[in-house]
């Protein structure tokens, strides 16, 4: 007999094209594998009329065609896939992103660090230092949302927005960090930057990461970063990407 | 090459095919047309595929001419003026525009977007896989901005299955669905209904809401009773559907539209259903209206009637001649077929 890989997940309609198929509601990793097991076993074997599929947190949102995917079928074709042997996820990758703490680019690096009881030095180490996960992406094209930030950096987000920062920014806020790929207000610290373009619309990958893949910051200096942004802005990738 | 030349263009007008579809994983809005319906009628109208890249046309109005020859152009959307070299047309209609002749369209008694597809669609370069324009990023359309006068956009070639200009039937565009004011829209209730106790879901349906004047592609901000929630009002992020009707903490509504966010941290009380989205766009600030809540089944059935309409032939029906001067007429090309007794072709 086939046992359920899990306790049955939620199905909530979010208007008559998307169903939302929801495992939990916490930030958790165990329950974001289950979101992207799905995600990849619909993805392997899409059936007709399947549109787009959004993996977050701890849901993952279908959108479909109800004309051509009946809502009962797909909902049987989801469970189906849940009871089955799981598909295994894609081999998720390991990224080393480089990243520079330096001004001018961990430009609140030294606020977010003496908020936490830190020196900015202290504070780059332990951001460097951490193995993070990326759960999804969301906000804004390559804006990705990472797990994993240890407790003595994990400060909250700020009151009020601060003015926008540059493109590229790597950010610290909420329990998370996050790189974010376009020029914003945030709510976020900004901790450093790195020289990859994680949205590149002329690339063969225009997005490098998956959910799911691991990822660690490598501290360089600002002569560094000059070098490999002008080698990222010739569509080079200078992430480095092993298998996990 | 043949093409269109603004003459003029508010600001808001911009380029809209379908919509960016497959990337909302990495984040990336969708953009497309605020009125689905509108936009694949106009595309429809003239022989393009529905999704077909044409120009959104926001209360700024715009006024366009042909260059280096006649288009077929359609609009349909809003109840705006539409007019050609002055003379007043339908709101909705399929015209044959020579070149040295200007199409304006403006805002009229109804509505906020209005489309203007051409025959054989406009020919942009894809952004990952669409020229819809989102602002915000700068992505797609013309340089991912608005349109402007003295743009000039090329007019894809005659492909496969769009008729040549000459051969398109011009005339009002019989459409009864575009008329749907907006008294109620219809919505399915959740995806996190539960955050809301019953007497807060039905507040929340029999309103009486009122459009702000704060909206723009990305949502529509409501003004009514103030909603409270059972379960606090963050959750973790998740997937936004176009039309998902989101409470933050102030208990005001917004509705997430076209140029929304791929996720978000608000509880979604309801989502509009798909074909009310148009209706919702269309209502201009100031409009008063209620929710009602339908089945699944329900909102299938009507997007199933919206469907088989877009996909049958699009009733034309020719212009009125009382209306119109021959000289016009004959403007338009409407009477080919006519033979002129003295010189018989």
């Amino acid at each position: 007999m086939n046992q359920p890989v899990c306790a049955g997940p939620v199905f909530l309609d979010a208007g008559e094209s998307a169903l939302v198929v929801e495992f939990g509601r916490s930030v958790d990793p165990a329950i974001s594998d289950r979101v992207l097991a799905l995600d990849a076993a619909l993805a392997a074997d899409p059936p007709d009329g399947l549109r787009e599929l959004v993996p977050t947190y701890r849901s993952l949102m279908i959108h479909y065609d109800p004309l051509r995917l009946d809502r009962a079928r797909l909902v049987a074709l989801v469970e189906a896939r849940l009871t089955t042997t799981p598909t295994p996820c894609r081999q998720s990758a390991l990224w080393t992103l480089p990243c520079c703490y330096d001004l001018p680019h961990g430009e609140d690096l030294a606020e977010m660090a003496g908020l936490m009881g830190l020196s900015a030095a202290q504070a780059a180490a332990i951001h460097a230092g951490a193995r993070y996960r990326v759960y999804m992406y969301g906000f804004s094209p390559g804006f990705t949302y990472l797990g994993g930030l240890p407790e003595t950096i994990a400060i909250s987000r700020r009151a009020r927005p601060r003015p926008p920062h540059d493109s590229k920014a790597v950010l610290v806020g909420g329990g998370l960090s996050a790189i974010a790929s376009f020029s914003m207000p945030t709510g976020w610290y900004v901790v450093g930057r790195t020289p990859e373009r994680l949205y590149a619309p002329e690339r063969t990958n225009a997005f490098l990461f998956e959910p799911g893949d691991g990822l660690r910051f490598e501290a360089i200096d600002a002569e560094t970063f000059a070098r490999l942004e002008a080698r990222a802005e010739g569509g080079e990738i200078v992430a480095r990407r092993t298998a996990s | 090459m043949t093409g269109l030349h603004i003459l003029s263009a508010g600001p808001g007008v911009t380029i809209q095919d379908g919509g960016r579809h497959g990337y909302l994983r990495y984040g990336v809005t969708v953009a497309g047309p605020m009125d689905p319906l509108a936009h694949a009628l106009a595309n429809r109208a003239l022989g393009n595929a529905p999704g077909a890249t044409a120009i959104e046309v926001s209360l700024g109005g715009i006024s366009v001419s042909a260059e280096d020859g006649p288009l077929a152009i359609a609009v349909a959307g809003g109840g705006f003026h539409v007019s050609l070299d002055g003379q007043a047309l339908p709101a909705a209609c399929v015209i044959r525009l020579e070149p040295g002749a200007s199409l304006k369209l403006r805002p009229g008694p109804a509505g906020v977007w209005c489309y203007l597809a051409v025959a054989g669609g406009i020919d942009l370069p894809p952004v990952l896989g669409s020229a819809a324009t989102h602002l915000r990023t700068g992505m797609g359309g013309l340089s991912g901005r608005m349109l402007q006068a003295a743009d000039r956009l090329p007019v894809g070639a005659a492909a496969g299955g769009v008729l040549a200009a000459a051969e398109i039937a011009t005339g009002e565009i019989v459409a009864p669905l575009l008329d749907r004011p907006p008294a109620v829209i219809r919505v399915l209730l959740g995806p996190q209904q539960d955050y809301f106790t019953d007497d807060q879901i039905a507040a929340f349906l029999a309103g009486p809401w009122r459009v702000s004047e704060r909206g723009d592609r990305m949502a529509c901000f409501l003004e009514g009773p103030r909603l409270h929630h059972r379960l606090g009002f963050n959750i973790p992020s998740d997937g936004v559907a176009m039309g998902a009707i989101q409470v933050p903490g102030e208990g005001q509504p917004i509705i997430l539209m076209a140029d929304r966010q791929s996720t978000g941290g608000y509880p979604k009380i309801a989502t509009v259903i798909g074909v009310d989205l148009g209706r919702l766009a269309q209502a201009r600030p100031g409009t008063v209206f209620s929710f009602q809540a339908v089945s699944h089944a329900e909102a299938v059935e009507a997007l199933a009637a919206e469907r088989a309409f877009l996909e049958a032939p699009i009733p034309i029906a020719p212009l009125v001649r009382d209306r119109f001067s021959p000289e016009f007429l004959l403007g338009l090309n409407l009477v080919d077929g006519w033979v002129d007794a003295q010189h018989p072709r």
